[in-house]
């Protein structure tokens, strides 16, 4: 056990535990300034905003501190080690730090993307001085684009290096660099060597400053009107902790968000610019009743008494549980189906697979697997079912002509079922279709139901290593469009309005595989895995 | 003192004095031999803490204790990085060491890596000097053929190779782990220690990094012993228990305003009075000195009435300055403009600024503008204090940056404005009569394209 004082406040660190100062302090609630520390990645030491009064507490309590400023975040928290933070010295050092970041700096936060959740915004009023004392005209904002996401703002650069470091150490493929020397120095990509890689949104978050501006969602919207969800990435089976950030139901952009146990602190370009699909205009966006080829709209409302009667006593029933359904929807689904039929197969959608899986340097991997809950609804499936059925199974099957009804979850960004497999549909009597977007299984759908986007639910996933993540919608779904939880907590005739936490409880309960989640489930989620070693 | 005979420049002025051949007609090479039959490696480094002999390349560390830090039955290569980037102005006494006598400076540095126990040297060679690249080349090629480098050195069994490498012109790269990266392919930035380089150096393997005077110094000590090199030079100040003495024979550059400048050796501890007037011959065209870089010009400056101050690792941190440097004395005679040195000087290291940290990449340069400002009659006397604000807080010693650019950049500005105040403030009145009492923020916002 070590004792860390931070400006006389004693914290308690564990003994595996190595943090620097700039952690330490935060653990005593103390916030030390930096730019260029990230916790992923190598200490550099070269912005100085951390500059800290450090020293050493002796065994007969006397302390003797370091007669220079030190950088907290090359400092290392230990045993004895004291941290003044709010010295005269220290106060001064970071003003220093702040008026020189700001000599060049164009100051153009107006037409800044970053103004609102900028560090050398925030660091200015907090720490800076009142008064411009620098003689030195800014030059003009420069601008150049590094690749095909990024753009680089030169002149409001504070030379950090994150993005420099996170080419080099986290994605591996060390496209930016440094040019130039001293105050002359900008970040830069070789000519026709752009910032071209998997993980490139990731240096924009990365950067402190509005140097590096996503092009995704360069002058979209500004920061503060935006209100932020935790949530899920639905891009591929490794399930990156993510935030949400949306206005007025329309979702501006995605961010990673910390999580240990997954994603560290990234996320791939494919999850993060992956969204066309929430807003896409050619979404389903009305309830149908038809026989392939005239149509009629039917009300939500009408809608759990008819099929109601289309599905009780209509001969057996084969659903399949799309990858994209939340754990408590996939639940919902196969409770009422089987409460109709309780013979009926429960089977899982087609898995969508691109490429191989691809790991970075840092253990960061995109998963070829492009859906997020492929674990969770198969355990559902084998759970509730008795065994698993995979797509391919329940097509056999359906030639067979085992169904008189078939209700198809969908959800999938891209094009999933082609005609020929759509056509092995035509000997079921009832067909009931939930999608995104249209299909050739649309086209012969009795029942057309439009579904919602991973944006619009809420629940959890259990990704490809058994961890599950609940989380909560972050925009709503457009007009036409009712949430799958939403439609089969009506059908279940439960009352008021979906509650996934309620359900995943009676999941928790009733099949083992998931009572880990029976407890709040946190943050970085809950590994499922650990019911099974409890058990040993 | 009696009359002092020149050791590391005895022979610089035969005739080929750079070829082996020259060399060993004068001794060259018989320390070695004398050493790889009869001295085993950790004697050799308690002869060369025994001497006293600090490193030449600036900060005077103790050079054997230096080797001590490196790891003991290290099971990997440890290296040797010879620091021949000379940057520092004024500066040019291991270009004379490397240019007209490279033998004495392999001979030492063989001797060097014996006893740290490398088998591989890098000697980093700063771009501006082709003759001496070109002469520590043939030197090397001799030494190879002559079986002083390569496999089992004079049938001792011990092994050496120097590759000569040759830096892209920046000051920054005679910074020792800013030579390190720089001599790894990389962008010299200084490296944050710990680790220092004598646990995690070149290639992430222990090194030593020393300079070319150093390494000449110890040939000599391996010769003549620990003794002989302690009875030059000044012993301990008593009052200053940190001190450990400067010992040893110094190359002194004494340049500027003097009658003869040159490379002048003697023993540390010469006065600046004495430098000036024994071997350069009087400030020149009979004027008078106004002031002087006492070792080259990140160390500060003394003014005409201190140059009593004796040239040792000591002497001019007495007089405010910072060190001894590189003992290079630059000489200014009355003339000169303070004004122009200080500009002259802020060009320099606001050019040479790696950029790292911010407040050496942003100090130097704001200095700079400001100093050009003054020059150009727009100066106000609050940028006396701005400059002396920037010098003050600046550098490794307040703790606001990686390396000691920035402690270089600061010291003539600190040394400058405070020892010659007076100048600086009639230079803004005259040239400045309207605003020079002006102490309103500078406008600086302008109406900025957008994008």
């Amino acid at each position: 056990m070590a004792t860390v004082t931070v400006n006389g406040q004693e914290i308690e660190l564990g003994d595996d535990e190595r943090l620097n100062g700039i952690q330490a302090a935060a653990r005593a609630g103390v916030e030390i300034p930096h730019y260029c520390w990230h916790a992923g990645m190598s200490v550099v030491a070269s912005c100085r905003m951390c500059l800290v009064e450090a020293g050493r507490k002796t065994a007969e309590g006397d302390v003797q501190m370091v007669p220079k400023l030190v950088p907290a975040c090359q400092t290392p928290a230990t045993d004895g080690t004291v941290f003044v933070t709010n010295s005269e010295k220290v106060v001064q050092a970071r003003a220093m730090v702040e008026e020189d970041l700001l000599i060049r700096h164009p100051i153009d936060c107006p037409i800044c993307d970053k103004a609102g959740e900028c560090h050398l915004q925030d660091y200015h009023f907090e720490h800076g001085r009142d008064q411009r004392r620098a003689d030195i005209k800014p030059f003009t904002s420069r601008r150049r684009e590094l690749g095909d996401t990024v753009t680089l703002f030169v002149d409001r650069c504070v030379m950090c290096t994150r993005c420099v470091r996170f080419t080099r150490e986290i994605s591996g493929t060390k496209e930016l660099f440094v040019v130039n020397r001293g105050a002359h120095e900008e970040i830069d990509v070789f000519p026709g060597f752009p910032l071209d890689n998997k993980m490139s949104g990731n240096v924009v978050d990365l950067c402190p400053v509005g140097a590096l501006g996503d092009r995704d969602f360069l002058y979209q919207q500004r920061v503060w009107f935006m209100k932020s969800h935790d949530n899920v990435c639905a891009g591929c089976s490794t399930g990156c902790s993510i935030k949400v950030e949306e206005n007025q139901d329309r979702v501006y952009r995605v961010k990673p968000r910390e999580n240990p146990h997954i994603n560290q602190w990234w996320m791939c370009d494919e999850g993060r610019y992956g969204l066309s699909h929430i807003h896409d205009p050619r979404r389903c966006l009305q309830p149908q009743r038809g026989d392939g080829s005239e149509y009629a709209n039917v009300e939500w409302t009408e809608l759990p008494a008819e099929l109601e009667g289309k599905l009780r006593d209509a001969g057996r029933i084969g659903v399949v549980l799309s990858p994209h359904l939340t754990v408590e929807e996939a639940y919902l689904l196969a409770t009422y189906i089987r409460k109709c039929d309780p013979d009926a197969l429960l089977a899982v959608g087609p898995i969508p697979a691109q490429g191989e899986d691809e790991a970075f340097p840092n253990g960061f991997t995109i998963r070829a697997e492009k859906c997020p809950n492929r674990a969770g609804v198969e355990a559902i499936v084998s759970q509730l079912g008795g065994q698993l059925v995979a797509w391919d199974d329940f097509l056999t099957r359906l030639d067979g002509g085992e169904f008189a009804v078939a209700w198809v979850t969908g959800g999938y960004k891209t094009e999933w079922i082609d005609e020929p497999t759509a056509a092995r549909f035509t000997n079921v009597k009832t067909l009931i279709v939930q999608d995104l977007f249209g299909s050739p299984l649309w086209e012969r759908a009795t029942y057309r139901l439009p579904g919602a986007s991973f944006a619009e639910r809420e629940g959890s996933y259990v990704n490809v290593e058994g961890r599950l993540q609940s989380f909560r919608w972050a925009v709503r779904p457009p007009s036409g469009v009712m949430v799958e939880g939403q439609l089969y907590w009506r059908l279940l005739e439960r009352q008021g309005l979906f509650k996934a936490r309620a359900v995943l409880d009676e999941v928790a309960r009733e099949i083992a595989h998931f009572s880990p989640a029976a407890t709040e489930i946190p943050e970085h989620g809950v590994d499922l895995k650990s019911n099974q070693l409890a058990g040993v | 003192m009696s009359e002092f005979e020149p050791i590391l420049l005895a022979n610089v002025n035969a005739e080929n004095s750079h070829t082996r051949s020259v060399y060993e007609s004068t001794g060259g090479y018989a320390a070695l031999r004398q050493v790889l039959g009869q001295m085993s490696k950790t004697d050799l480094i308690e002869l060369v803490k025994a001497s006293g002999l600090r490193g030449r390349g600036g900060a005077g560390f103790p050079t054997g204790l230096k080797w001590t830090f490196l790891p003991k039955d290290h099971p990997g290569p440890i290296y040797f990085c010879l620091n021949a980037d000379e940057s520092e102005p004024g500066t040019f006494n291991n270009r004379i060491l490397m240019e007209e006598d490279p033998h004495q400076v392999i001979e030492g540095l063989i001797l060097s890596c014996f006893a740290t126990n490398t088998t591989t040297a890098y000697f980093y060679m700063r771009y501006e000097y082709p003759l001496a690249w070109e002469r520590v080349q043939a030197a090397v090629d001799e030494c190879y053929a002559a079986g002083y480098l390569g496999k089992n050195i004079l049938g001792s069994g011990y092994d050496l190779d120097i590759f000569l490498h040759r830096g892209a012109a920046a000051y920054i790269c005679g910074e020792e782990t800013g030579l390190i990266e720089s001599l790894e392919g990389k962008r010299a930035w200084p490296r944050i220690k710990p680790p220092f380089p004598a646990v995690e150096g070149v290639f992430h393997k222990p090194t030593v990094v020393n300079n070319v005077e150093t390494v000449a110094c110890v040939r000599h000590i391996a010769e003549r012993g620990a003794e002989w090199f302690r009875s030059m030079g000044v012993p301990p100040d008593p009052e200053n228990p940190r001190d450990p003495g400067s010992f040893g024979p110094k190359l002194y550059c004494l340049s500027g305003h003097v009658e003869k400048p040159g490379c002048y050796e003697a023993p540390l501890g010469i006065t600046v009075n004495e430098l000036i007037e024994r071997f350069g011959g009087g400030v020149w065209k009979g004027r008078k000195a106004k002031a002087a870089i006492p070792g080259g010009i990140s160390m500060g400056l003394l003014t005409a009435d201190e140059f009593d101050c004796p040239l040792d690792f000591a002497g001019p941190g007495r007089y405010k300055c910072l060190g001894l440097g590189t003992a290079a004395v630059v000489v200014m005679d009355e003339t000169v403009s303070m004004v122009d040195f200080l500009l002259n000087s802020s060009q320099f290291f606001a050019h040479e600024s790696c950029g790292q940290c911010t407040p050496c990449r942003e100090g130097t340069s704001w200095a700079l503008k400001m100093m050009q400002r003054i020059k150009a009659g727009r100066g106000r006397l609050i940028d006396l204090d701005l400059l002396l604000e920037i010098g003050d807080n600046i550098g490794i010693i307040p703790g606001t940056t990686i390396c000691g650019l920035a402690d270089g950049a600061a010291w003539p500005l600190k040394n400058g404005i405070r020892k010659f105040r007076d100048e600086f403030e009639d230079y803004i009145r005259r040239t400045n009569p309207e605003g020079y009492a002006e102490t309103d923020p500078v406008p600086a916002l302008e109406v900025i394209g957008a994008h």
